[in-house]
């Protein structure tokens, strides 16, 4: 039997992007599947060592690569701008005129920091004293901004919720705390952690222990501030109700909203992620659609962690999908996330859908070796380890031995 | 977990003040809950609070500010010059809807 093998048509070669095309090249027999992925640079950046740069704890060097070398052979790589999805046609259109056809297709676009969504921040300090690490380019300007620094108020800002990787804005007051202190410049910085949130995080346990952490350090914590704009003449964030936050040094991180043309193709949410059944990825109203990664509106963290996790099993389902059968297997929502707290240590978050974060130990009960919840070093030492394993194992889509679903095993209930 | 009484209502609660089911919630209880935080309600609430029930009905989850906001047309700073502080708090606590999530 000879026929045109059918298209599966991935928009994104991120983290989950990259992830999928190896996993699924290695189970869909060729003549039966071509595989495509779009992407609009060849750029891949190890995202988590973006918090680091400014620090000097990561160089540019260690967290920037080339796509291609990651992506594997029989997957045809296409370099382009989407434009619009026709879920009609089943066609993707690219800017410039090229069209692509599919009969699965896999929204892998991630999630973007928008400066442009919020009043006064592209001013003349954009990149200079209205910082930012949540880019490659920003966490280098960052980098050169602190160098300078020599005390006054530091503020660290969150925009809106949800944004890439949650704990991130901890960790770099965290870590902004340790540096000042190794400068000598603590004690003439006031740093203040701004929040639109009413506490440092999300779940209340975790909540509790970061917010515990703050006071600890000494860093104040303005809750419950939704940013209308920031005036750079004044040097202040001013919110919706007409508060300021004055800052010296801020270091905000914008709204993050999905891909625009999501919004264009008319499959996403208010901040463009594609909503999506939370436990198989499909995206609601389609069969032929799905969403990985920071792209869908899943209720759990945009992290790399979960894009692993749900990719794994997304994989499983996507085979039996396409072989006419219903989707067995359920994303639980599972996160893991390291969160560096300065002075060589870290804390690990385990959770998902219905559990949220406990304390306890990770990946064994009593064993650990890492500390949930608490501080240790064998967790900071994790973290580094991990952008070794990113490239070298969850990449090229290999086994890095743990479950998708999350355990139990280990945790204290709260 | 606690049982309390709102405009002769019995509705369950929880340490928040939010009531925890929302189909114990009627257009009757919007008043008393709202002067429970210091509001009264003027018909640019009742939009707001008819487009969050609507909302939830549909989507199984409370609007957060910005859909709210998207949504109705609203703008940011119009909400919060009808629920000052926070709210998006407050309009679900008024609507007898859980908090909004949208902050994972």
């Amino acid at each position: 039997m000879s026929s045109t093998p059918k298209k599966l048509l991935v928009l994104g070669a991120g983290t989950a992007g990259t992830m999928v095309v190896n996993k699924l090249r290695r189970r869909l027999p060729h003549d039966q599947w071509s595989i495509t992925v779009v992407d609009k640079d060849d750029v891949h950046d190890y995202q988590p060592g973006y918090l680091f740069i400014p620090f000097g704890i990561n160089a540019p060097e260690q967290i920037r690569k080339t796509k291609r070398p990651f992506i594997g052979r029989g997957v045809e790589v296409v370099m382009g701008e989407i434009e619009r999805v026709d879920a009609e046609a089943h066609e993707v259109h690219l800017a410039g005129g090229p069209t692509l056809g599919y009969d699965q297709l896999v929204i892998a676009t991630g999630t973007t920091p928008r400066p442009d969504q919020t009043e006064g921040t592209l001013g003349p300090q954009w990149h200079r004293e209205v910082g930012e690490f949540y880019t490659y380019d920003g966490a280098l300007a960052l980098h050169d901004q602190l160098d300078t620094f020599t005390g006054g108020r530091l503020v660290v800002h969150i925009t809106e919720m949800p944004i890439k990787c949650p704990v991130a804005p901890l960790e770099f007051t965290f870590l902004a705390d340790d540096w000042l202190r190794r400068r000598g410049l603590r004690e003439t910085t006031e740093l203040v952690f701004v929040t639109p949130l009413d506490g440092a995080f999300t779940k209340p346990v975790a909540s509790r222990a970061l917010g515990g952490l703050l006071e600890e350090k000494g860093v104040l914590v303005e809750p419950d501030f939704m940013v209308e704009r920031i005036d750079q003449d004044r040097k202040v964030l001013v919110s919706f109700d007409e508060r300021e936050v004055a800052y010296d040094q801020l270091v905000t991180i914008p709204l993050n909203m999905g891909a625009d043309f999501v919004a264009a193709s008319g499959l996403g949410d208010e901040l463009n992620y594609v909503p999506v059944d939370r436990h198989t990825l499909i995206a609601t109203g389609h069969d032929d659609i799905f969403a990985l990664g920071d792209a869908s509106n899943i209720p759990t963290s945009k992290a790399g962690s979960v894009a692993h996790f749900s990719v794994e099993v997304f994989v499983e389902n996507f085979l039996e999908h396409v072989a006419g059968r219903p989707m067995t297997h359920r994303f639980d929502g599972h996160a893991n996330c390291f969160v560096e707290s300065g002075h060589g240590k870290a804390l690990l978050l385990d959770f998902n859908y219905d559990t949220e974060p406990l304390t306890g130990t990770f990946p064994l009960p009593k064993v650990g070796p890492m500390t949930l919840l608490g501080e240790s070093r064998a967790n900071h030492l994790g973290k580094l380890a991990f952008r070794h394993v990113y490239w070298n194992a969850l990449l090229p889509g290999r086994p890095i031995g743990l479950p998708a679903a999350m355990s139990m095993a280990g945790k204290n209930p709260a | 977990m606690t049982t309390t009484t709102i405009a002769g209502h019995q509705v369950e609660v929880n340490d928040e003040g939010f009531l925890t089911s929302p189909q114990e919630w009627s257009e009757d209880l919007a008043p008393e809950l709202a002067r429970l935080i210091g509001l009264e309600l003027t018909e640019e609430h009742w939009k707001l609070i008819r487009f969050l029930r609507e909302d939830y009905a549909s989507q199984g989850e409370t609007a957060t500010l910005r859909r709210v906001s998207t949504q109705t047309g609203t703008p940011v700073k119009s909400l919060f010059a009808l629920f000052p502080g926070k709210p998006a708090k407050k309009m679900a606590y008024v609507s007898g809807l859980p908090k909004p999530k949208g902050c994972v």
